[in-house]
């Protein structure tokens, strides 16, 4: 499997089991009204976060979305500090003034999950020019979904992207559904990957389920990126498990073939028989890292419920920087 | 001293500031020929494309290129052509630039410069004459900065550069090519500090940007009168000096606040509102306001002119305090 070690295809699974088992549980936290807010679940999507991240070096740079836990996981973000923040806890990364949708780790390169659609296209724009400027040789990734390619921002940032050859790499996480639309009703294309050829960029269509079509495409893009060629756009065409919102908000009624029919392609299933047919992981592997997961997502969870709320005084912290440091 | 137009004094500051801080750059649309305004002149060839970012005609982008930048360390200078643009770019402005500190708990530091040209002048009418100030100064996490003369324009710059929060910086384009002696080297105008431009003992009259000009020239006329009008300029809108002007209007028992936007829910309004919860007892009467009226702005000539407000809309609203 490509330059990837069996070991760092066995992390890759392991990465998935987590994503899933992070917002599955996170799910139920909502439902039983113990987090605050609502949380937009990932599952299904594992293949697009672990795919793309492991093409990337631990100092590159991702923008995320309202989507965004498995993101964040996958640059390396710390489930207990990402449950606390669920809870609104003092100790989760945004101090529990942000929540689900602005989940960010600027010290691992996760510049921030986004209330506003496609908002992190024009701000990885700039992350990426920054490392031109800074000649600092990272990449940075725009994760984005298909509802997100029809927002103007998207479309400003892909065309300044190209005229200024940013280091970037645009992933789109099709998942057939914007909010509680179909993305056929709002999008005037099939594919969206057919938008970069009005930036002149290459624009590829990569097999969302399966994390290994993600990685190479993403190899591809980032190492053009890095190699100073500009950015790539990669439609990754996946699929929603849940509701916009939660597992079911109640508004949108799908079809239940089409569920079965992606969940058949679900893939942390899909990935694990390839490890398998490869004899790199046994049924008895993969059991054993899903019960590793779970018990570390549980403990996540006990360790974060606990952790302290903000105290008053935090309403005003943070609005501004004190002083001039330049 | 030298003296110099505002806009030679602004293209001064961003260069002193690039110079100083390789982290500095300018991005925006025609900054590569200078601006439309020549705010960027010859800054071009002297620091290079890579700081000298010709952008596309995408307000959006080209403000969110700066919250990024910014994010991991960069020190942008935004501008925003005409401020009727940033209708375009508010998104970035207002949902990232502003919260991101605070929504991210305090992780990010974003020292970004969104400069703009606001302000009614040659028949512009309504997409390109704004005075938005209004709008930013109603959103916690910016900082709004209005300079009046080239001097101040110069001074205020370079600390908002230094600034690490985002600075919303406006220049009246009627104000751009007044002139006035301003130092060689690099001095900094603090934000958050107002300056009496004329002091008096009758009337605190406090004015923003274009409409200081228009103050002190009122209160020249009324001097002549024997009406002595203390005229304050408050320089940076967000935060508000409110110390400077309590002080004055403790000494003068009368305000009049006037500013070139539309007067409903202006600035003025706040600044007015505030004199009256916290100098009360101290008022000898209700504190006047001066703004434009509540229309676009027009663009006939013979309109443009009743609409925008003036010096002998202050001097009128004055005497009508004094002997009302």
């Amino acid at each position: 499997m490509g330059d990837l070690t069996d070991s760092d295809l066995l992390a890759m699974y392991r990465q998935m089991l987590r994503m899933r088992e992070f917002d599955e549980r996170a799910a139920v936290l909502m439902e039983q009204a113990r987090i605050h807010g609502s949380v937009h679940l990932y599952c299904g999507e594992e293949a697009v976060g672990v795919g793309v991240c492991q093409a990337l070096n631990p100092d590159d740079y991702i923008t995320s979305t309202h989507r965004g836990h498995g993101h964040l996981l996958a640059k390396g973000g710390d489930p207990v500090r990402m449950y606390a923040e669920l809870y609104a806890k003092s100790t989760g990364y945004n101090r529990g003034k942000g929540g689900s949708m602005h989940l960010a780790a600027l010290d691992l390169g996760m510049i921030g999950a986004n209330g506003i659609v496609a908002a992190g296209a024009p701000i990885a724009l700039g992350v990426a020019y920054a490392s031109a400027y800074q000649e600092n040789n990272r990449v940075t990734v725009c994760f984005f979904g298909d509802g997100a390619s029809n927002e103007g921002a998207f479309h400003e940032a892909m065309n300044m992207a190209s005229i200024l050859k940013a280091p970037l790499v645009f992933v789109c996480e099709n998942n057939g559904y914007g909010e509680w639309s179909t993305t056929e009703s709002q999008t005037s294309v099939a594919d969206i990957a057919d938008r970069a050829a009005a930036y002149d960029m290459p624009g590829v269509i990569v097999d969302g389920m399966d994390v290994m079509a993600v990685y190479e495409a993403a190899e591809q893009a980032v190492g053009r990126a890095r190699d100073g060629h500009g950015p790539t756009l990669i439609e990754c065409k996946t699929y929603r498990f849940y509701d916009h919102v939660g597992r079911d908000f109640g508004v949108l009624q799908r079809d239940e073939a089409e569920i079965a029919e992606w969940r058949a392609r679900d893939p942390i299933l899909l990935f694990g028989r390839q490890l398998k047919e490869k004899g790199i992981l046994t049924d008895k592997d993969a059991e054993h890292a899903a019960a590793e997961v779970q018990k570390e997502m549980e403990e996540a969870i006990a360790t974060a419920e606990a952790e302290p709320d903000p105290v008053p005084e935090d309403l005003y912290r943070d609005v501004y920087t004190e002083g001039a440091s330049a | 001293m030298t003296e110099m137009t505002m806009t030679g004094a602004i293209n001064q500051a961003i260069d002193q500031e690039m110079a100083r801080d390789t982290r500095v750059f300018v991005a925006g649309e025609d900054v590569r020929v200078g601006g439309p305004f020549g705010t960027e002149a010859g800054l071009l060839d002297k620091y290079g494309p890579k700081r000298v970012v010709n952008t596309a005609i995408s307000e959006l982008a080209l403000t969110g290129l700066g919250v990024g930048a910014a994010a991991v360390g960069l020190r942008p200078i935004i501008e925003i052509m005409i401020m009727d643009f940033v209708t375009v770019a508010m998104d970035q402005i207002v949902n990232q630039m502003a919260k991101m500190k605070y929504m991210l708990g305090g992780q990010a530091t974003l020292p970004i410069v969104v400069t703009t040209h606001a302000g009614i002048d040659s028949s512009s009418a309504a997409q390109h004459s704004g005075s938005l100030e209004a709008w930013f100064c109603h959103v916690p996490g910016l900082k709004v900065v209005m300079p009046s003369n080239a001097y101040d324009a110069k001074g205020l710059l370079a600390a908002s550069i230094r600034d690490d929060n985002p600075v919303i910086f406006i220049s009246n384009k009627r104000c751009m090519q007044t002139s006035g002696d301003v130092p060689e080297g690099d001095y900094l105008v603090p934000l958050g500090v107002a300056d009496i431009k004329r002091p008096g003992k009758d009337v605190t009259l406090v004015v923003t940007g274009r409409m200081v000009l228009e103050g002190l020239e009122a209160a020249s006329e009324l001097a002549r009168e024997g009406i002595e009008v203390e005229v304050i300029d408050p320089r940076t809108l967000s935060p508000l000096d409110f110390t400077t002007i309590l002080e004055s209007v403790r000494k003068t028992n009368r305000a009049v606040v006037a500013h070139e936007a539309v007067e409903f829910c202006g600035v003025g309004a706040e600044i007015a509102a505030t004199i009256s919860d916290r100098a009360f007892d101290d008022l000898d009467a209700p504190v006047k306001r001066v703004g434009a009226p509540f229309t676009p702005v027009p663009f006939a000539p013979m309109l443009e002119d009743i609409y925008r407000p003036d010096k002998d809309a202050i001097v009128r609203t004055v005497r009508e305090l004094l002997t009302g």
